[in-house]
């Protein structure tokens, strides 16, 4: 127990100011540096110190809602938001949660959403992690040989065959709508199913599948994930009573500084590193799941009450 | 209010009932808390309760504390293709919350096996069945265990022997426990007069533990006005972050 408690009224449990201002800060550091939210990592990490799963998921969203208008701020004023480019997504996004918040009330049917919701994040992050590190030591690699190999600005596969192609300004594209939309939607899917914002697989999507400058890829995901969360969290409100605004505004406080630091440490580290160093996070956070999935745990029952 | 506070309240109490005693002799147990509402703030970080009484002679004194009622699901863990997954689980019906029993010293002491499972006293006695009659006896025991030890492990049950003092051999005190995580809800403390392993006289006190201040406010706000609540806290969100990215505007 901490020397400074707070009592969060619907989580129902107390826990100590100070570490949630750090965890709040640290996850607001990676948020600005990376335009991810850190919702993949600030909801395990509060399930670990004690809060009840369903009100780590929604106080999350709640929290990253704040986080993320502080980052998307930052990033504007240095005009680094697609603002078409994150309308599209946000388009598909909001039908992909009603999607995804189906698939959910499933899982939760047949007892399976823990499991589910670990695989799923294992499958992903592994992928994505791999895919990122490969890439990105590749390029630092050649940096270091002293081969300046520039990227082709015209650069075509099937994906860019698709119909209703518009033009991005911002992100120096022209590409079908229908990518961003897409994309969009499938993350809106594993927002609601996985409970976070989705940046984490919306940023690495921006670069390698939209290849979108990595300059406005952070801003844009931030502005997306604003409107996102939001979602969330108003449904998990509304659904659930999960939301504890208490927890979100200290995990938000810590957050903010945290965040605003992140985009100005973001903008001196060069591309390549900053993807190497998201890479490696993401490899170790699946790098976690997997193992809490396959040793033995220590106790083989677990507890839950039915709500009734 | 302190600890310390407390039991000095408790000790004014006690004395008072020991004087008061002597007119109330045809009762052979007199016990009370000195205070029947826990209230869970903003600092709440667990408190206790001093429970103290008379008898009217020499006697074993057991208090059960029980918290409200509840459905529970023990889920076993499997290994399937290398994954630990959720397999099998069993529903238990009713199963108290919270469930301490605190004596003056150990319960088998006190009683014989069976007059404890006659009269409900300890862990082991707790009735806790499943929800569905047709589970098998041994699968009930095996998960009944996976229970108690969860709770146990949670701090919400336990068995405490030699927690109750006695001040001579007629006035008792204990101090009851209660952790940061304990449920909130109404709670019944179940007081026994036990001489020579027979309940020879019982009270039941009850006990609230409810949430209040601005923890109360906010919760009950989230219930009973869930959309609101849930603009509320984007919209509070949206701002913090808003004011936040002030300071650093031309930076």
């Amino acid at each position: 127990m901490g020397i400074l408690d707070i009592y969060l009224p619907i989580a129902g449990v107390s826990l100590d100011v100070m570490a949630l201002l750090i965890l709040g800060a640290a996850v607001g550091v990676l948020s600005g540096v990376f335009g991810v939210g850190g919702g993949f990592l600030l909801t395990p990490l509060l399930i670990f110190i004690g809060v009840p799963p369903a009100v780590a998921v929604a106080s999350s969203a709640n929290q990253l809602v704040g986080a993320s208008v502080s980052g998307a701020i930052a990033h504007w004023r240095r005009g680094n938001i697609d603002f078409l480019m994150g309308a599209l997504m946000l388009l598909g996004g909001f039908a992909g949660s009603v999607l995804g918040v189906w698939l959910f009330a499933i899982l939760r049917r047949i007892g399976q959403v823990e499991l589910f919701v670990s695989l799923a994040y294992a499958l992903l992050l592994t992928t994505l992690g791999a895919l990122m590190m490969i890439e990105s030591t590749r390029s630092l690699l050649r940096r270091r040989r002293g081969i300046t190999l520039r990227r082709k600005l015209h650069q075509h596969t099937w994906l860019h065959g698709l119909p209703f192609k518009l033009r991005f300004r911002r992100s120096k594209l022209y590409t079908s709508a229908l990518l961003p939309v897409i994309l969009g939607f499938l993350v809106g899917v594993l927002s609601a199913v996985l409970g976070v914002g989705g940046g984490f697989v919306m940023v690495p999507a921006m670069i390698y599948l939209l290849r979108m400058p990595t300059a406005v890829v952070p801003g844009t995901s931030l502005f997306q994930i604003i409107f996102v969360t939001a979602a969330v969290t108003l449904l998990q409100a509304v659904e659930n009573n999960t939301v504890d605004v208490v927890l979100a505004i200290v995990l938000l406080i810590g957050g903010v500084i945290g965040a605003q630091l992140g985009t100005r440490w973001g903008a001196k580290l060069r591309g390549e590193e900053l993807r190497a160093l998201l890479a490696l996070i993401v490899l170790a956070v699946a790098a976690k799941l997997v193992f809490d999935l396959t040793v033995k745990p220590d106790n083989l029952f677990s507890l839950g009450t039915l709500e009734l | 209010m302190t600890t310390r506070a407390i039991t000095r309240r408790a000790l004014l109490a006690v004395a008072f009932l020991a004087l008061a005693l002597p007119a109330r002799a045809d009762q052979p147990l007199l016990a009370d808390l000195t205070g029947h509402l826990i209230a869970i703030t903003t600092g709440f970080t667990g408190t206790s309760v001093v429970l103290f009484g008379a008898t009217d002679g020499p006697g074993d004194i057991v208090a059960i504390v029980r918290g409200p009622e509840r459905d529970s699901v023990v889920w076993q863990k499997r290994h399937l293709a290398g994954l630990w997954i959720n397999g099998h689980s069993v529903t238990f019906a009713n199963v108290p919350s919270y469930y301490a029993v605190f004596s003056n010293r150990k319960l088998a002491d006190i009683a014989p096996a069976n007059a404890q499972a006659q009269s409900q006293i300890g862990i082991g006695n707790l009735r806790i069945d499943p929800r569905d009659p047709q589970t098998r006896p041994d699968e009930t025991t095996t998960f009944r265990a996976a229970l108690i030890a969860e709770q146990k492990r949670a701090h919400l049950f336990g068995e405490y022997p030699g927690s109750v003092a006695f001040l001579g051999d007629r006035l008792f005190r204990a101090t009851l426990n209660f952790p940061a995580n304990v449920p909130t809800g109404n709670y019944l403390v179940e007081v026994l007069l036990i001489r020579s392993g027979k309940v020879v006289s019982g009270q039941t006190t009850p006990l609230v533990i409810a949430e209040t201040g601005v923890g109360a406010d906010v919760s009950e706000f989230a219930e009973n006005n869930a959309a609101l609540y849930g603009v509320g806290a984007v919209l509070g969100a949206a701002l913090l972050g808003w004011l936040a990215s002030l300071p650093f505007r031309n930076v």
